[in-house]
């Protein structure tokens, strides 16, 4: 397996902050890879840079992707190279509706990739089969993006935007906290349906709640903006058995 | 609305596409103004005595009024003897399109509008006026054949001089204002429509404006009389050349709506709103109002994209019992545009009531004011209105103000306001963003959201471009 993301000794901060503080990682194509850390260690802030937001300011360090310099991309570039976030906090775009938005996404993508716009006919198809698959109702896809879901529906919505768009590279940032059990599956059921071996996943957790739905291949540790150690999914019991503190 | 978005999405780039200037041979009233200048306006247009004196009359009135300074924000003072009053691309009023010049028709076909029947909009009659004068009406013999008369302002004082003469300024008094009063001494053409007792208008109407000549103010007068249970709809458009000096537009729209009459009057505004740091552009200072009748409707529809002041309070004096008034509206400032725009809704009648639904979006360094008034006559038993105000800021540079006034005279009358005020965030446009699309499309994708409601409203034609409006004004307000 070739990697579909190398990070090398990334130094990002927020404000005048460090958070990462020299961070390395390798995933390959078709891994399921879980970071689990405790809070504060900095898991959000790598998805966070991964995907370019510019709140946070990376110092020193490069990101490859698919052999390409992450750093040097737009947010939008890169989710068009592939890299999709499924947010801990997903953001309300009023008046927005979903499947507008998604239209709209699915279409900045295909047209990155040199491809004609997908049709009204065609889209609704493609749709459809997705948000039956989720359990998303056609109330919700006419609903303006996130506003007024609750936490679990939001999850949700999530996952179906990844299952709309593709991609090579999910980022799953805190999917778990304050999810119920039925929430869980259909989020752990999305992983599992995409899974493939051209795409990864990264599962930033620090439970192992969504873990028990979606077995990883490869799990790191986080501690202080820096993995402290990988391997396989052993690492979960031995977290959730005595904590982060034997790392 | 799919295909909208993505029409949206390819103009957001492109800069303002009317702003090219038209080479035709211009004839000009002597600069500034007095007397002769306005007699001169008035022989230019063949007109008789008594509109002669109703234009001297406002003149004589307008120097004793001077330039109201309420509006929200500033711009530099108005030299009134440095416009040209008068400016028409021909020597002589064509009688018909043939005698246009070609340079000119080509301008309307180069903005979308073709003139010529074979050619023209379907299901839609235009009157074009360019500069001072109309230049051609479409679909006018058939709507005759229906007793619909739609022709130019100037026409109808030649032709139906009882109509003007009865309602001409019945609705806005030349007293009425500052701009209204300028307006009614030196106007120069706009459009007149009559639609005759039980007739419903099979299509819709449209005055497109056009300001071509240098320094030239346009004073264009809209009469729309809708007699006893007629119906029309009715569309304004207009654009101007870029220009680094600004340009003065003052018109008058008045609108009778008699008992059961239904009136739609929906405005695209695109007048060029100057360059990227505020030079240029067109004063826009309008008064439109209209006067509604027992169980009769007036709904003003407008998106107002261009100008660089907007000064513009669409309104319905609500005299016959349940007569109904709406007011729908989205104005757009970017960069360093600045508009003052609302509307007022006076109550008169019993059972009146009245909608206003305003969108305000402001980006760059523009500011952005609604004003309104709503007022409950003591007469105005069970009458209610609702209103609703939003703003939108893109940026923390630009500013959205409202100021409305509620006066109620009447304890049975409700008036209900609400107004909220949102902002793109950043974590909105990072949002969008990591889902692959650009800051513009993500912007606008938010805009379009925010003022479907009111776009919804407009005719169909009119609201795609509308909404291209939109996206190309945005350009460059993120980033």
């Amino acid at each position: 397996m070739t990697a579909l993301l190398e990070i090398k000794d990334l130094h990002a901060n927020v404000g005048n902050k460090e958070i990462l503080k020299g961070l390395n990682l390798t995933i390959k194509a078709g891994e399921v890879h879980a970071i689990m850390g405790p809070n504060g260690c900095g898991k959000s802030t790598l998805s966070a840079v991964i995907t370019g937001n510019p709140a946070y300011t990376v110092t020193a360090g490069e990101i490859l992707f698919k052999g390409e310099d992450l750093l040097k991309m737009t947010p939008d570039e890169r989710a068009n190279k592939g890299v999709f976030l499924a947010f801990q906090h997903p953001i309300e775009l009023p008046g927005v509706g979903l499947a507008q938005f998604l239209k709209a996404a699915l279409n900045a993508k295909r047209k990155a990739n040199g491809e004609e716009p997908i049709d009204a006919v065609q889209f609704m198809k493609y749709m459809n089969v997705r948000a039956t698959a989720l359990g998303i109702s056609n109330e919700m896809l006419k609903r303006p993006v996130n506003v007024g879901f609750s936490g679990g529906e939001k999850k949700r919505l999530e996952t179906f935007q990844m299952a709309m768009l593709e991609p090579d590279f999910c980022i799953l940032d805190e999917m778990d906290s304050g999810l119920d059990v039925d929430a869980l599956k259909v989020v752990g059921q999305g992983v599992s349906v995409m899974r493939e071996p051209k795409r990864s996943f990264m599962i930033i957790t620090h439970h192992d709640d969504l873990l028990q739905y979606v077995t990883p291949d490869q799990v790191s540790i986080m501690r202080d903006g820096q993995i402290i150690k990988t391997g396989g999914p052993e690492l979960v019991e031995q977290v959730e058995a005595s904590g982060y503190d034997n790392f | 609305m799919k295909k909208e978005q993505s029409d949206l999405l390819n103009v957001v780039n492109s800069p303002y596409k009317e702003g090219f200037e038209t080479v035709v041979e211009t004839e000009y009233a002597p600069k500034g103004l007095n007397e002769n200048v306005i007699r001169y306006i008035s022989h230019k247009k063949d007109e008789p005595e008594w509109l002669l004196d109703f234009r001297l009359k406002s003149f004589r009135h307008w120097q004793t009024m001077t330039e109201p300074h309420w509006f929200h924000g500033t711009y530099d003072p108005i030299d009134y003897q440095d416009i040209y009053y008068y400016s028409a691309p021909h020597k002589k009023a064509p009688k018909s399109l043939d005698e246009v010049d070609p340079e000119v028709l080509k301008t309307y076909e180069k903005l979308g509008i073709p003139l010529k029947e074979q050619k023209a909009l379907s299901g839609v009659a235009v009157d074009a006026i360019f500069d001072s004068t109309s230049i051609g009406t479409t679909y006018k013999e058939e709507l005759k054949k229906r007793g619909i008369l739609f022709c130019s302002f100037n026409e109808a004082v030649h032709e139906y001089p009882e109509l003007v003469k009865e309602y001409l300024g019945s609705v806005v008094p030349y007293t009425d204002n500052f701009f209204a009063c300028l307006n009614s001494a030196v106007f120069s053409d706009g459009s007149f429509v009559y639609i005759p007792k039980g007739v419903q208008c099979p299509m819709e109407l449209s005055s497109y404006f056009r300001i071509n000549a240098r320094q030239a103010g346009q004073f264009e007068r809209t009469l729309i009389i809708a007699d006893e249970e007629s119906s029309v709809s009715y569309l304004e458009g207009c654009t101007a050349p870029q220009r680094d000096e600004n340009q003065l537009h003052a018109a008058i729209v008045e609108i009778i709506v008699k008992d059961r009459a239904n009136v739609k009057y929906s405005t695209v505004q695109n007048w060029y709103p100057g360059d990227k740091n505020g030079k240029g552009g067109v004063y826009n200072l309008v008064t439109k109002r209209g006067l509604v009748m027992n169980d009769a409707k007036l709904s003003w529809t407008q998106v107002e994209t261009g100008s660089a002041i907007t000064w513009k309070y669409p309104s319905c004096i609500l005299k016959g019992d349940n007569a109904m008034g709406e007011f729908y509206s989205v104005a757009l400032t970017n960069n360093y545009q600045q508009a003052d725009t609302g509307t007022k809704m006076i109550h008169l009648g019993k059972n009146t009531t009245s909608t206003i639904i305003s969108k305000g979006i402001s980006a760059g360094f523009s500011s952005n004011t609604y004003r309104g008034l709503v007022q409950m006559g003591a007469n105005a038993t069970n009458a209610k209105n609702v209103s609703k105000c939003d703003s939108l800021l893109i940026g923390d540079k630009c500013g959205a103000h409202t100021i409305p006034v509620m006066k109620c005279a009447n304890e049975t009358a409700t008036i209900e306001h609400e107004a909220t005020t949102s902002k793109i965030s950043e974590e909105q446009l990072f949002y969008a963003m990591q889902r692959g699309l650009s800051a513009e499309e993500a912007v606008g994708l938010i805009v379009n959201g925010f003022c479907h409601e009111i776009m919804q409203k407009l005719p169909l034609e009119f609201a795609i471009e509308a909404q291209k409006l939109i996206g190309v004004q945005l350009e460059g307000s993120v980033g």
